[in-house]
């Protein structure tokens, strides 16, 4: 059995036709060609799918694609702007050395995005609490927290929120 | 993809309701992150779904007239961890529940979910059973209520008859007025794990907090179900706040709680955590009271 | 061309900085392309039939109802597939037959030789197709009896394993001696002091599963495969299918990590069998993270009994290892494992009468390949867990002890000729005792502590080859193209599987030729087609053993460029040099012509066209050693059986660093990996049947970001004068000293000596007791 789904990708309004047996996952990647959503275990374990839904994460492959009607979704894809230039926490994962094998990169990035958008900072455990559903095995997370850390205090300063 | 027979959609609950009666052999489907995974594993392959995801009516938290809170199934971890009744007046389940999985599992995994699975293991089940939580079902015939110590029947299995779905959780004001909890969960990891142990504890302490004037110990993990230890709750009510409470709680919870060997933990490992997250969780809540140990 | 070392270290501008990633900003927006981002449209799925008994011979397979299923293409099964044994192990072929690998396997096995093993495989329409008639295969067993643990397989009468090979599950017992070990010991008042020591198996969780797709292109079979050794996978799949080599391409994208499970050959060779079956049509074959558990390799568990006779001063008069290496059910890398493993024992403390013996035995569990410093954690967990256990029976101070027994510049390795060339550890000890408040702290814990909640401080070193000479070959090509701009195309044989190849590749490049970073151009991809010769990613080579065949290539490549220009400029060649991508005079660095523009003349001149390219070889017949230390403190919660890190940093002594960054990434990750061996992570066989019982990722326990406490890098830089530009080893090695730094802190809080890894909470539940720390 098939079905519409609408939803928003990466600000754009889309309208796919999906098994309603798919995940989330499956549509992202065979439908909207999102290469950055990786499947690493297909169970909601490793965090390499994680996309934002209505601005938080979410696990893609353990996400039904029929739940997505009407939902504002956003890859690391859509991150990048219309000109090709990077978002700043994706330039901090580069200058901070938090990129190694890059499987589960955009994963975390997803993950970073409500810490690096909130109006207060967190420590470094509480960004550790935050990326807790991604699993990285190359990089031991100190240069992932690093970034993310970078990224909120360049973020609270443009707001006025840290000296 | 998903080897799914049917997918039925339900947007309201009386949708739901009637989807259920029509398939009965359907499994509810609300977050899915125990369903799906149950699926892929072939342990519910072929299954036909009803998605109860959608219904919106299902979701939030709210304080009734009486004072009572009222958390609706399909409200997810994060939204009940988040929630500013839950964190101004059940904080322990708001902490509890933010121990499950990750952030992205406390975003689609939802409360009802959690317990109507029947697992001993729930995060919230052993606070929800220390707070006295009553559930509200609907069915066929209609809505009934019924304490959430009752509910849990065995290993996976929970008090829903045919055609019916949890449609609120319920704690009354009783439960939390004047009353300090604590949760421990013990795992083998700080995050994405399953409980090893769980522990869940409130106290209400006399005016002068000198002694105890109420106490609730319930306990994941200990037992096939989550389960209260009324015993020790019997044994340290009106006692004076000190060490020979804790002392007293540590021995007392073995009586009500009868914890099994399997290859995450031996039983006799699992005892001294029982012996151990009782004193700490306990004192722990007594400390919020106020009381001095 | 003979290629020294550079000595002028100090002009260096690239080698040493920490320029960001090449593969970075490809990785963060996702358009870098893994093997699944490489699909075509249309594919068949294929899945594997594993068996659900430990040892067995398969009698019967019965796919009627299975090939009714909707959506089934083919069902292949042990009886179809041909008579060819092969190796999978991602060493150099041995061109001497008695050094070859054991070819042990077949593409489906019919003599099951343990829970999980490859008996048939369907290829379908889709996923669900594929699953659906998987379960309606029937399979009849004949079952045997099996044997999980090393010491009994290796027994006479254990049940056998591999009977068609030889009539004993032992595939070599090796023992080397250095001095006389029985003489030796008669030295009066000598202390012995002997114990066993345990490690786990464990697997490598690399994010991205194990997976390939192949399907036929131009009459050649083509695969494209997440793997660390595309050229050793080649060679495989020809051994395996019996096409011939220059018929099969492996490509190689980007890797989601392979940590060693990737250096062996998986699911290749059967992928590429099952779409030649099918005329060709693109199969796919994706192993689940479940498979990627028990069906591809795991860490070799390992027994030792390590036996010390010391004098009082603090010396050895002799020093005896033997070990019981758990290979599992295939030979895979077999025993080069626990080959490095009592080498290592040696190499470390070498300076006494050693006497080694080493088995590895089949049995009838996973099998267990490369993981991350191959062998070493494991004797690394034991010899550092007895040298504390020494000290601390004769009251020697553990740094001292250490010092004082260790390797030091100049030896030379009686078994292997690896020679010491360069060591900072010295130094990195003191550094990290430094750091950490190791001395102050190791006496304030160590005695008296008596509440429930205690703390301790622990330290491990550690020695690593660098490659694999000369017990293999160690061989690398490279090759440079000049493109019209003055850029190069940099071509490796190596391979990028995370660990940041590519970008120290590119700075080497651009280092030796003079040019800017940005003017290199790395190809990612090795296409076994048009890639140059590497053996791949392993052995923590390929900076140094690879990084020399770019140095020779660049020289090359520079005198190249530097012979055309000087037909451009009318000066001596020899008179030119580049700099800043400028060619520009020897002596007085004056810029004569741009790089650029000698490029552009070159490739389009009217008289005098040249396509400036070079190509080397690096034979390598030299290796070193790197080293380091860990330091671990930590807290000890008794009651509750659980063990905080409050601080852990590594120094290493890996030669000149490349590239501070990517280096201090290197390091992290091993550190990680350790803190898991240390803590958590144990595959967990059912002992009955010998299922893994926690084959994903909830139930095997890697740390998360929380249980991963802040990680401390620091480094000492040594010139080791073999490595291309004095660099050494350093993929691997972190991962060594952390298990033992944090058994050995553990002791050092409680008193408590734990001798088996992983220090996991019901472990210490059971030690606390028997100790008398956790009462009734």
């Amino acid at each position: 059995m098939r079905k519409d789904i609408h939803c928003t990708v990466n600000g754009m309004e889309r309208e796919f036709n999906v098994d309603v047996r798919s995940s989330l996952l499956e549509m992202l990647r065979g439908e909207e060609h999102a290469h950055s959503v990786k499947k690493g275990c297909e169970v909601g374990e490793c965090g390499a799918c994680t996309v934002l839904i209505d601005g938080r994460p979410f696990v893609s492959c353990i996400y039904l694609a029929i739940w997505a009607e009407g939902k504002d979704i956003m890859t690391s894809e859509g991150l990048v702007d219309k000109n090709g230039k990077l978002s700043d926490i994706q330039e901090a994962f580069i200058s901070e050395g938090a990129v190694q094998c890059g499987f589960c990169t955009p994963g975390f990035i997803m993950s970073a995005i409500p810490i690096i958008n909130a109006d207060r900072k967190y420590s470094r455990d509480e960004i550790k609490k935050w990326i807790a559903g991604n699993f990285c095995r190359c990089t031991g997370y100190q240069k992932i927290v690093d970034a993310i850390e970078k990224t909120q205090e360049k973020r609270l300063r443009e707001k006025g929120l840290l000296k | 993809m998903y080897d799914v027979n049917n997918i039925y959609e339900a947007f309201s609950i009386e949708e739901a309701v009637r989807l259920k009666v029509e398939h009965p052999d359907a499994k509810i489907i609300a977050g899915g992150s125990d369903v799906l995974i149950q699926i892929r594993e072939g342990k519910l392959a072929g299954v036909d779904l009803i998605s109860i995801q959608m219904i919106d009516e299902l979701r939030g938290v709210s304080m009734l007239p009486d004072g009572s809170i009222l958390i609706k199934p399909l409200t997810s971890f994060y939204e009940v961890t988040y929630n500013e009744i839950i964190e101004r007046y059940l904080p322990t389940l708001g902490y509890a529940v933010d121990q499950v999985g990750g952030p992205q599992i406390r975003n689609i995994g939802t409360i009802g979910g959690n317990i109507c699975n029947g697992v001993t293991s729930a995060d919230s089940a052993a606070t929800l059973k220390a707070y006295d939580a009553v559930l509200k079902i609907t069915g066929p015939d209609g809505k009934r209520t019924m304490p959430y110590l009752d509910f849990s029947l065995g290993v996976g299995k929970v008090d829903l008859r045919e055609g019916e779905i949890l449609t609120g959780i319920i704690v009354p004001k009783e439960s939390y007025e004047r009353t300090y909890g604590h949760y421990i969960k013990y795992a083998m990891r700080k995050a994405m794990d399953i409980a090893t142990m769980s522990c869940s504890a409130n106290v209400r302490l006399s005016k002068d907090l000198k002694t105890v004037d109420r106490f609730r110990i319930a306990f994941g993990v200990a037992a096939p179900v989550p389960t209260r230890a009324v015993s020790a709750e019997a044994a340290v009510q009106g006692m004076p706040v000190g060490e020979a409470l804790l002392d007293t709680v540590s021995k007392a919870v073995l009586q009500d709680l009868n914890p099994r060997s399997s290859w995450r933990a031996g039983k006799e490992f699992r005892l001294q955590l029982i012996k151990e997250m009782a004193r700490r969780c306990t004192k722990e809540a007594i400390t919020k009271a106020g009381g001095k140990i | 061309m003979a290629v020294t070392h550079d000595t002028h270290s100090g002009n260096r501008k690239i080698i040493g900085s920490s320029v960001d990633r090449v593969d970075a900003r490809a990785k963060v927006t996702g358009s870098a392309a893994y093997a699944e981002d490489l699909m075509p449209e249309k594919y068949l799925t294929a899945m594997v039939l594993h068996s659900t008994v430990a040892h067995a011979n398969v009698v019967k397979i019965d796919i009627s109802k299975a090939l009714e299923v909707k959506g089934v293409v083919d069902i292949v099964t042990c009886f179809d597939v041909p008579d060819l044994p092969f190796p999978t192990a991602g060493h150099p072929w041995s061109t001497e037959k008695k050094h070859q690998d054991i070819a042990d396997r077949l593409l489906l096995n019919r003599h099951v030789r343990f829970y999980g093993d490859d008996i048939a495989a369907v290829v379908a329409e889709n996923d669900i197709a594929c699953k659906h008639a998987l379960k309606l295969i029937e399979v009849e067993y004949e079952e045997l009896p099996h044997v999980f643990d090393a010491q009994e397989a290796a027994q006479d009468g254990a049940p056998l394993i591999h009977p068609e090979r030889t009539d004993t599950n032992v595939l070599v017992h090796s023992s080397y001696d250095v001095g006389d070990y029985d003489e030796a010991i008669k030295e009066p008042g000598l202390v012995k002091i002997e114990r066993n020591y345990q490690t786990p198996i464990v697997q490598h969780c690399h994010i991205e599963g194990v997976n390939s797709f192949a399907y036929e292109e131009q009459g050649k079979m083509v695969c494209v495969s997440s793997t660390q050794i595309p050229h050793i996978v080649r060679r495989v799949c020809s051994q395996a299918t019996g096409l011939p080599m220059g018929d099969i391409r492996i490509i190689k994208p980007y890797i989601g990590g392979g940590f060693g499970n990737k250096q062996d050959v998986l699911t290749e060779p059967l992928n590429i069998f099952l779409s030649k079956r099918l005329g060709g049509r693109c199969v796919k074959l994706f192993y689940t993270r479940e498979e990627v558990f028990v069906s591809t390799r795991v860490r070799h568990a390992m027994n030792f009994r390590l036996t010390s006779w010391v004098r009082k001063d603090g010396t050895f008069a002799a020093r005896k290892v033997l070990v019981y290496s758990n290979q599992g059910a295939y030979a895979s890398h077999a025993h080069a494992l626990a080959a490095n493993a009592v080498n290592a024992y040696r190499m470390m403390y070498p300076y006494s009468a050693i006497h080694g013996d080493a088995y590895t035995v089949y049995t009838n569990l996973p099998t267990a390949g490369a993981m991350r410093a191959y062998g070493i954690p494991q004797i690394g967990f034991a010899l550092e867990s007895h040298i504390d256990d020494i000290c601390d029976e004769m009251g020697f101070d553990r740094i001292e002890f250490r010092l004082k027994n260790m390797m030091k510049i100049g030896y030379r390795d009686p078994q292997t000729t690896i020679t010491c060339h360069s060591t900072g550890l010295a130094e990195c000890i003191r550094k990290g005792a430094e750091f950490s408040d190791f001395l102050r702290k190791q006496k304030t814990y160590g005695k008296g502590q008596t509440g429930p909640v205690r703390r301790g401080i622990g330290m491990g070193i550690f020695c690593y080859k660098t490659g694999v000479y000369p017990i293999s070959l160690e061989t690398s090509a490279c090759r440079m193209v000049l493109n019209q701009d003055g850029s190069i195309q940099l071509q490796m044989g190596a391979t990028e599987i995370g660990q940041g190849a590519d970008t120290v590749f590119a700075q080497m490049a651009a280092e030796e030729l003079g040019f800017s970073f940005n003017r290199v151009h790395i190809l990612s991809t090795q296409d076994t087609d048009v890639t140059p010769f590497d053996t791949g990613a392993y052995a923590s080579r390929q900076t140094y053993v690879s990084g020399m065949a770019v140095k020779k290539t660049a020289r090359k490549m520079k005198s190249e460029i530097l012979a055309y220009a000087s037909t451009m400029i009318h000066k001596d060649p020899g008179d030119l040099d580049i700099e800043d991508d400028m060619v520009v005079h020897v002596g007085s660095r004056e810029p004569l012509i741009a790089v650029s523009e000698v490029a552009m003349e070159a490739c389009y001149s009217l008289t005098n066209s040249k396509h400036i390219a070079a190509e080397e070889t690096h034979h390598c017949t030299d290796n070193t050693y790197s080293f380091g230390v860990c330091f671990a403190e930590v807290e000890v919660d008794i009651p509750m059986a659980q063990i905080q890190v409050l601080n852990i940093v590594n120094v290493h002594d890996s030669g000149t660093i490349i590239n501070t960054k990517t280096a201090s990434g290197q390091v992290h990750g091993g550190m990680s990996m350790g803190l898991g061996y240390a803590l958590s992570e144990r595959i967990i066989i059912d002992e009955k049947t010998g299922r893994v019982l926690n084959n994903n990722l909830l139930d095997y326990k890697l740390m998360t970001s929380m249980d991963t406490p802040e990680l401390h890098d620091l480094f000492v830089e040594t010139d080791d004068p073999t490595g291309p530009f004095g660099n050494k080893s350093l993929g691997e090695p972190p991962v060594i000293p952390v298990a033992p730094a944090i058994r050995n802190a553990v002791k050092n809080a409680t008193g408590v000596a734990i001798d088996a890894n992983p220090l996991y909470p019901e472990r210490l539940f059971h030690a606390f007791k028997e100790a008398g720390l956790i009462g009734e």
